[in-house]
């Protein structure tokens, strides 16, 4: 997954709202003054926290950056709520969704006037994949035939061992068949392997990537709709459009800037003064008591993220795992609706499956009565949990990290909704770990003492996405340690389906079974709100919560 | 005087040694895996986290990393930080910035706070003089980022005199305003600090002298008077350069300007520590040096000092 925005953001202290590892330095058009320069937008930016390689970029800053400046075989189309399209493939087609056979458009460039063919995906791919390389999303070529060859881990975690040097550097499920066809053979059906490779770590590379792959950091060359122009640390990363892009969607601005603030407040100062065209992330200042629009009027934009949070049991500890009334107890005595309104000022909504919604394939519902609040059901659950032999913990402890992303206030909620319901019988404490990084070392060393917060943004907007990396055993992201054989079946049954309808609705069943066992508890989701300066029109946002870059126009004025 | 000076840039080198170490250590040794946050909600790439453990040669003993470290420091390379930017390039991006903002804090402190200090001084009960009590007394009890707040709300949102944030040019103009949120406590410190110090030396007996000798007032106040009563002053806006330098965080945020408190506080919070031991170093030195200007200008403020 992407890192997600809120991730990044010291809440809380009013003071130091600030943008941790993301946003820093101020930035204006270069002409200075203040109009922008008339032909440029100025649009709301963060640090990149890597180089701008496509595979390198797992969180939204870089990432954001890097959709403008690629696009890849298939696009998310704002404009059909995310569906992909086919951008520089012309057909994608699979028999067995596992080879799968991709033919290119002819006639797209990258910026440095090269053409884009199959062996730039081709290349692209192994090398992103390869682990000498190190790239932060090499793991997602593990799919590919041919992976543990360009692949190896250190056999002892982080021990003196190295990792083998990898037994080749190409993958063989990759072959090209001609300059605008290649054909890709999968380790194992998967259906959703098109709706995948619209994600930026499948972007191609030019051939002077790999001559000169340290040149290509300082200055990155793409086949997207804008070019990049130059870049500032913590201040600006300058694009312009690319007059030769043969992609549907092309850039109507001829200069797209962005700007990186170092806290959102100064962001939102100036949005509202118009130095700055586009935010998505209105601060919570401008939140409370709907001030936000007021300010804005009808450049105010309310809308949903895929992003998705819940509540994790550790499987692997039996003392907090306990039954699965237990688990649906604590769910039904957490008051989502208040905790919402009160605390997120209704910029979270009340979320009733596993999914978050908007994502194709999504089903509201899949929860039923487990996710609404229900102190007397609770109670009743609790005590039939009891009859089945489970002892309570003295204290649930609820585990966040305090220092960044404002989790303190809502898991504090959370923990006196459950605390309240059950009339001290059940103490929950919400317990911080005072970094994100202690708190990801314990998730991830499977260390952990209590339940503790989680949280998803989709990669790509299909249900598949919220599924597979979560829940499967074994699962890169499943890191409660969840399994279950009988959902583990229907997840590949999912997988294995041909057609895109009948293949959702095997991964909606598969999300019902997870009521079952409630191994995570879904919360809510994110929505979204964004503004707009006066400057310009036709505003859409992406599926992904961010300015589509490539619609939006200037007033001309 | 040379000998003194020459024997106080000696001790700094004995100093940056031990610094460097301190903060080398402390900051990598922060509690948690710095490459385990950086991944989102899902464990890293495991290739990912092998590539980054080697370029900063996190699998050696603390001394080799050290001793690597300061070898290449001695080439003059600082080394890339996690996001692949050289670290040269933003101290050459971040130190400019931040002077420029500390000499406008500087000169508005000297120029606000000395001179309100003198004349309230001179002229202890009069109007002026509750005046410049009660606005440093007010300045003094409002937190900076209230100060900050407000300027930004009220000259650049509601009347549209200011730019709200600073364009990354950094012009001189632009930074008047967040120059003086900066400055605001310093100055309200520098002016009753002067102002005590003219009070008491007012009467003195040197003063007395030169006022019986017949010398005009200007030349009193101006020579005799002022250069005594700077000590404390001086003193204080010594030791102050280098808090306006790393304690700027707060006002660099308000304003957006790209500065070494951020700067430092971005490394500390995401655990990248290859920022933050440069930074701090070469703060540690603008503090040294500062003391240093401050022990010297001494003694041409007061003849008596004398430095063997």
């Amino acid at each position: 997954m992407r890192v997600s925005r809120g991730a990044r953001y010291l809440a809380g202290a009013a003071v130091l709202m600030t943008a941790v590892a993301a946003c820093g330095g101020g930035g204006g058009a270069s002409g200075g003054g203040g109009k922008a320069a008339a032909d440029a937008i100025n649009v709301l930016g963060c640090e990149p926290e890597n180089p701008l390689i496509p595979a390198d970029a797992n969180e939204v800053c870089g990432g954001k950056v890097l959709d403008s400046l690629f696009t890849g075989l298939v696009e998310y189309d704002p404009d059909r709520n995310g569906e992909p399209v086919n951008a520089v493939a012309s057909a994608i087609e699979s028999k067995d969704s596992k080879v799968w056979t991709i033919k290119l458009n002819q006639g797209w460039k990258f910026h440095d006037g090269t053409e884009v063919k199959a062996k730039n995906f081709v290349d692209a791919w192994n090398w992103s994949a390869h682990s000498k390389n190190g790239m932060q999303n090499g793991s997602w070529f593990a799919d590919i035939e041919g992976f543990s060859d360009v692949f190896t881990e250190d056999p002892d975690g982080d021990g003196p061992q190295k990792a083998p040097e990898p037994k080749s550097s190409t993958m063989k499920g990759l072959k090209v068949i001609d300059d605008y066809t290649f054909e890709v053979t999968l380790s194992h059906p998967v259906s959703v392997f098109p709706v995948k490779l619209g994600y930026t770590t499948f972007s191609p590379l030019p051939d002077s990537f790999f001559k000169d792959p340290e040149a290509f950091k300082k200055k990155p060359i793409g086949n997207g709709p804008f070019k990049f122009v130059d870049r500032k640390n913590q201040q600006y990363i300058h694009e312009e459009k690319f007059a030769e892009y043969k992609g549907a969607r092309a850039a109507k601005v001829n200069k797209l800037n962005w700007k990186i603030y170092q806290n959102e407040d100064s962001a939102y100062a100036d949005l509202v003064s118009g130095k700055l065209d586009f935010m998505e992330s209105i601060p919570p200042s401008a939140l409370s008591g709907d001030k936000w629009k007021t300010d804005l009027g009808e450049r105010a934009i309310s809308g949903q993220q895929m992003v998705f949070q819940s509540v994790t049991f550790p499987m692997y500890n039996k003392k907090i795992w306990g039954n699965a009334e237990w688990r649906k107890a604590i769910s039904m005595a957490i008051d989502r609706d208040t905790i919402t309104d009160k605390i997120f000022n209704k910029g979270r909504l009340p979320i009733k499956g596993w999914v978050a919604p908007g994502v194709t394939g999504a089903k509201d519902g899949a929860c039923g009565e487990f996710c609404t609040y229900n102190p007397e059901k609770a109670k009743q659950l609790l005590a039939e949990a009891k009859q089945k032999g489970f002892t309570p913990p003295a204290e649930l402890k609820l585990f966040y990290n305090a220092d960044r992303g404002g989790h303190k206030e809502w898991t504090e909620a959370v923990a006196n909704s459950v605390t309240q319901t059950f009339g001290g019988e059940v103490k929950m404490v919400a317990t911080p770990y005072p970094t994100f990084d202690e708190f990801r070392a314990a998730i991830n060393d499977h260390k952990m003492e209590g339940i503790y917060r989680t949280g998803w943004q989709a990669d790509y907007p299909h249900i598949e996405n919220f599924l597979n990396p979560l829940y499967k055993t074994g699962a890169s992201s499943n890191d409660g340690l969840y399994s279950n054989k009988k959902l583990d079946a229907k997840l590949k049954d999912a997988d294995k389906e041909v057609d895109p309808a009948k293949s959702q609705a095997l991964y909606q069943e598969a999300e019902a079974m997870l009521a079952e066992d409630m191994n995570a508890i879904p919360l809510w989701y994110y929505g979204l709100q964004a503004g707009h300066s006066p400057n310009v029109k036709n505003v859409k946002v992406t599926p992904f919560g961010e300015l589509d870059v490539t619609s939006v126009e200037l007033n001309k004025s | 005087m040379g000998r003194y000076t020459l024997r106080r840039l000696l001790q700094l080198i004995p100093v940056i040694l031990g610094t460097t170490f301190l903060i080398h250590f402390l900051v990598w040794n922060l509690p948690g895996d710095p490459f385990a946050g950086r991944c989102g909600e899902r464990p890293c790439n495991p290739a990912y986290i092998e590539r980054m453990t080697e370029l900063y040669n996190l699998n050696d003993p603390l001394i080799i990393q050290y001793g690597k470290y300061l070898l290449n420091l001695l080439q003059g390379n600082f080394g890339e930080d996690f996001r692949g930017v050289p670290v040269a390039e933003t101290m050459a991006e971040v130190w400019p910035n931040t002077v420029k903002l500390a000499v406008v804090a500087l000169s508005i402190e000297i120029i606000i706070g000395i001179g309100a200090g003198v004349l309230t001084g001179l002229k202890r009960g009069g109007f002026l003089d509750n005046l410049v009590m009660i606005s440093t007394l007010f300045l003094m009890s409002l937190p900076v980022f209230v100060i900050g707040y407000l300027l930004q709300l009220t000259l650049g949102l509601q009347l549209g005199i200011i730019r709200p944030t600073v364009s990354p040019e950094m012009p001189w103009s632009e930074l008047i305003v967040p120059g003086f949120v900066l400055a605001s406590l310093q100055v309200a410190f520098t002016a009753r600090l002067t102002r005590a110090s003219i009070a008491e030396n007012m009467r003195a007996d040197y003063v007395r002298t030169a006022v019986a000798k017949g010398l005009p007032r200007r030349r009193v106040v101006g020579v005799h008077l002022l250069r005594n009563s700077l000590i404390p002053a001086v003193t204080f806006l010594g030791t102050e350069v280098g808090a306006l330098m790393a304690g700027a965080i707060v006002t660099e945020g308000i304003f957006n300007i790209n500065g070494v408190g951020q700067t430092i506080y971005r490394g500390i919070i995401t655990h990248d520590a290859t920022a933050v031991v440069p930074m701090v170093t070469v703060l540690v030195l603008v503090y040294l040096l500062a003391t240093l200007l401050v022990d010297l200008l001494y003694a041409v403020l007061d003849p008596r000092i004398r430095y063997e």
